[in-house]
């Protein structure tokens, strides 16, 4: 019995060392969750396989800006993605390495830790972030890489390695490891200071056209935008949901359709987030809207029928919600309001 | 050592008598509230939803798109009239088949109830609240329609008076006139919805059944070509809601 409990006791002190003898761990790093966030909506998603650490997020943007990712070395995930414009790209659709333009709008990149159902791109089809950065690595039209040769660049830069062993303990470079850690850069893409935030928050007011065109966006016999972009209650201002908002008669592009394989999903594309409208033109998943007037001339006039529309889509027949020229001005002074400068120039978002 | 392996021995086998003993009924229980949907008994799943398939009391073609609903305030009444009143909330969404079981945290004294109970939506206190995960959902009635909650979002689409398909949004708030920075209310539009007497022995679970026909049926005949889209903010259509709705939920299954 006396050399059972010896045993045991060696066993313990053993796994102890084992443990604590590790040594180094990352610093554990929060998100910084702003206050009209934490106020109104349920708390961010964190995968519990990728923590975000302090050395994971600095790696993970020296990863996000570096073009060692792409085949030539010629593109980086900013080249879709720049900072200036909201993490979103200034054309219709990007140019890869190829010079081959894309067939998709880059999306902006803020708040997706608040993506609750963790369906990214405008189809869905990605299940996590760390899974939706996979796909740009690879794809011909965007970096046309592949990840063995991306996994020994890496792993034969003077650099990386030890950054690494600081965000994940090894040195040991794999498409898991970096995913996760362009991930953690990528969750900490936070907006929460437009003007219309500190109005909520009451450190700001609002004109009083910027008044009507929030009545606008809210009424369900004006614009009744609020059903799919959120609402004051819910800063994100996306439901994060898919729709299909009327764009054209004929589906060609179809969408989550495409992944789902359910034809009634066909011609339906995620909500963007109405935040930083100001930076993100051109609009739609395929930027055929350069413009922020023609977005609400689309919703006003403009609406296409077909066999998918969401019957939230209002007077169909008549093309949509037929606003006055004075309405529509509010309504853009409004959306205006969401956006967020300190988000483009913060420095722990920059190259 | 060898009589403290006989007393842990003892220990064990009283533990075991106890864990296995089936002649002893448990004093308190859980509730399972397991939430089905149908259309005049056919059931309905979110598979269904899209293609228009089904023929409503006025005889319009319609389909569904998306549907969920808030149910609050879970009460368990006895005989005596005592009120086992849980303050609680669970939003149903059939589109993604999300919550339709529910357990309440709270357990439940066994017994016989004369009633089960819910409120369809919230009442006014509840629907004063801030409640986080209603807010992520995007369930909120805008600030000028009287603020608080959707009780529901059903949205489909029907073959209209000119044989086209149509969108309509039969959401249920609470009623409101003059909207605006101070609303009216002309009535209350949640209501309760009474499962009848449930005789609680065990761990519990009851079907809760919604008949989405009933919607458009009783007592008013619902006409989509004249309340489809926009009647949030139409007090008239709120409270014929109100009204169809009292006979849309029914207790189905009790199992225990």
């Amino acid at each position: 019995m006396k050399n059972g409990l010896i045993l045991i006791a060696f066993i313990i002190i053993c796994s102890g060392c084992s443990s604590d003898d590790s040594g180094y761990q990352p610093a554990s790093l929060s998100l910084d969750i702003p206050e009209i966030f934490s106020n109104n909506i349920i708390p961010p998603v964190i995968p519990t396989d990728n923590p975000q650490t302090a050395e994971g997020v600095a790696l993970g943007k020296k990863l996000f800006f570096d073009g060692i990712l792409s085949s030539d070395g010629s593109k980086s995930c900013a080249s879709c993605h720049s900072p200036q414009n909201a993490f979103s790209d200034n054309t219709p659709t990007s140019i890869g390495v190829a010079g081959v333009a894309g067939f998709r709008n880059s999306m902006p990149l803020f708040n997706l830790a608040w993506n609750y159902n963790e369906r990214f791109t405008w189809t869905g089809r990605e299940l996590s972030l760390e899974r939706q950065i996979e796909g740009p690595v690879t794809n011909p039209i965007e970096l046309q890489n592949n990840w063995e040769d991306v996994v020994e660049r890496l792993q034969n830069d003077p650099e990386y390695p030890e950054l690494f062993e600081l965000a994940f303990n090894t040195s040991t470079i794999s498409k898991d490891l970096i995913t996760k850690a362009i991930a953690q850069f990528e969750r900490t893409l936070i907006s929460a200071n437009s003007k219309f935030d500190q109005y909520s928050l009451g450190q700001a007011s609002l004109t009083q056209q910027e008044l009507n065109g929030l009545d606008i966006f809210l009424r369900e016999d004006k614009g009744d935008c609020f059903h799919c972009h959120g609402n004051p209650n819910n800063p994100l201002w996306t439901d994060n949901d898919f729709h299909n908002n009327g764009l054209d008669a004929t589906l060609t592009d179809l969408g989550l359709g495409a992944f789902t394989g359910d034809p009634n999903d066909n011609g339906k594309f995620k909500t963007p987030s109405l935040r930083n409208l100001a930076y993100t033109a051109p609009y739609m998943h395929d930027g055929r809207f350069a413009t922020l007037d023609e977005v609400i001339d689309h919703y006003s006039e403009g609406l296409q029928n077909s066999p998918t529309i969401d019957p939230l889509m209002k007077k169909v027949a008549q093309g949509g919600v037929q606003l006055s020229p004075q309405e529509k001005a509010d309504l853009k002074a409004f959306l205006l309001t969401l956006s967020d400068p300190s988000f483009l120039n913060n420095p722990d978002f920059q190259n | 050592m060898k009589k403290n392996v006989s007393i842990l021995c003892l220990i064990l086998l009283f533990v075991s008598c106890n864990s296995s003993d089936d002649s002893v009924s448990p004093s308190e229980v859980s509730a399972t509230f397991k939430f089905t949907h149908n259309w005049n008994g056919t059931l309905i799943r979110n598979f269904d939803f899209g293609p228009i398939q089904y023929v409503n009391a006025n005889g319009e073609s319609i389909g569904f798109e998306r549907l969920r609903y808030v149910i609050s305030d879970i009460t368990f009444t006895k005989a005596n009239g005592e009120e086992i009143e849980l303050d609680v909330y669970n939003l149903v969404d059939l589109t993604n088949e999300i919550n339709l079981e529910y357990t309440p945290n709270n357990q439940i004294p066994t017994g016989n109830y004369t009633n089960v109970s819910f409120t369809f939506g919230l009442d006014n206190e509840d629907n004063a609240e801030n409640y986080t995960d209603l807010n992520s959902a995007s369930f909120n009635v805008p600030e000028m329609m009287g603020g608080g909650y959707h009780y529901m979002q059903f949205d489909g689409k029907f073959i209209n008076s000119n044989n086209e398909e149509q969108g309509f949004n039969y959401h249920a708030i609470r009623a409101v006139d003059n909207l605006g920075a101070n609303p009216t209310f002309p009535q209350d539009t949640f209501f309760t919805v009474n499962l009848g007497a449930i005789a609680i022995t065990n761990d519990v679970e009851i079907e809760v059944k919604m008949n989405i026909a009933e919607w458009f049926s009783t007592p008013n005949l619902w006409d989509l070509n004249i309340y489809n889209q926009t009647l949030m903010p139409n007090s008239t259509a709120q409270i014929m809601m109100y009204e169809n709705g009292q006979n849309v939920f029914s207790l189905g299954d009790v199992i225990q």
